[in-house]
């Protein structure tokens, strides 16, 4: 049961965000420019980094519908699995594999990526926007897991939910009005 | 140095917010409403939970710009580093102590907050608003934190630097602040650490 009575039928950071419209609007701007908007990493990329983060910081939620995403635009849900746990045995382009590894560290803490991080990133053909974007993306999805927990926001009960997201992420992205849209 | 050529004279996080304005406006858009806009918690209650999330994350530039906007609207300083240092015996109400704990524990996972703890808040008189708050202001400054330390932002180590800013973002807002990028009191780059801790 979450921690504060939120509006019903909503699983994930979707309940919150429909209790606190306001701050929804500017956290799902972000999310779409980030994940979403024309960029030189893909949309599978950008939602593997937030798959990773998510599962790093242990948020169920975040890391499933954000992995279906993910799987979604990749069009491989095993590279997905692989890349949440163990991304540098994963059929990855090494850039996605230095970035992961950033996005990896600062999930623990941003004090944890090193200049040697970033220089293995950039040999492997990352652009400074690449890199920045990793960095903040992973910053954004330690604030979404921690909405999301520190609620203790409900689950759906089944994995066709996540499903059912898909299509609806893929053609509309995060900028609609909670909560009839796309959060996450 | 910074991981990335950022804008410079820019300290923390306005760097990279001058380096990709796209995602800044919103960022300072979610600040302003949680720490600025109307609220049962005061401006500078807000701060000291923005405050002291960024001390539990370790992030010396958040912690001493948010510190010093707390300080300025509590007026006093020397309140601000006790609830840094020694929050249990800090003199604030029995419900900032319990929004401080559960910000606190979001810092290390939303998982560590446990009903207890929200039950405490409640006790105390908190709303379901003032916890929900709470709590995602602790997330926005995880995010904020990990911006400013995972791209290693540079901080000035001069306390009067943090006094000027304060006062500039009390009156005129983090949206005002950032974007207008005043230069007032900024200066040379340093490499000292964790100054006011």
């Amino acid at each position: 049961m979450p921690h504060i009575p939120l509006p019903p039928g909503l699983p994930g950071i979707r309940g919150p965000m429909a209790f606190r419209p306001e701050t929804a609007k500017p956290i799902n701007e972000l999310a779409n420019i980030l994940l979403f908007d024309p960029h030189s990493l893909s949309r599978g990329e950008r939602e593997l980094i937030a798959t990773h983060v998510s599962c790093a910081n242990d948020c169920q939620f975040c890391q499933t519908v954000h992995g279906a995403y993910a799987a979604h635009f990749l069009g491989d849900e095993a590279l997905v699995l692989q890349a949440k746990v163990d991304p540098e045995s994963a059929n990855l382009s090494p850039k996605m594999k230095a970035l992961l590894n950033i996005a990896g560290k600062v999930a623990r803490s941003g004090k944890l990526v090193t200049a040697d991080d970033v220089a293995r990133a950039r040999t492997e053909g990352a652009t400074d926007l690449e890199i920045h974007d990793t960095v903040l993306i992973a910053a954004l999805f330690c604030l979404c897991n921690r909405y999301v927990d520190g609620l203790a926001t409900e689950m759906p009960e089944s994995l066709e939910y996540f499903r059912e997201r898909v299509p609806v992420m893929a053609q509309h992205g995060y900028r609609m009005t909670p909560p009839a849209g796309v959060t996450s | 140095m910074a991981h990335i050529a950022l804008p410079e004279g820019l300290p923390g996080i306005r760097g990279p917010m001058a380096f990709r304005p796209d995602t800044a406006k919103p960022l300072n858009e979610i600040v302003d409403i949680l720490l600025r806009g109307p609220h049962s918690l005061t401006p500078g209650e807000r701060e000291l939970i923005a405050t002291v999330t960024s001390a539990e994350n370790d992030c010396g530039y958040c912690q001493t710009i948010h510190g010093a906007i707390a300080a300025h609207h509590l007026g006093s300083e020397a309140l601000v580093l006790q609830v840094k240092t020694d929050r249990a015996h800090a003199p604030i109400s029995d419900k900032l102590q319990a929004l401080l704990t559960i910000a606190a524990h979001t810092a290390r996972s939303g998982r560590a907050v446990t009903t207890d703890d929200i039950a405490a808040a409640r006790a105390a008189g908190a709303t379901d608003l003032e916890i929900h708050d709470t709590v995602l202001i602790a997330a926005v400054f995880c995010m904020c934190n990990r911006y400013v330390d995972g791209l290693a932002t540079w901080m000035p180590d001069d306390p009067d630097f943090y006094r000027s800013r304060a006062r500039m973002i009390a009156e005129h807002g983090y949206t005002a602040s950032t974007v207008a990028q005043p230069q007032t009191g900024d200066h040379a780059p340093t490499l000292t650490p964790g100054v006011g801790r």
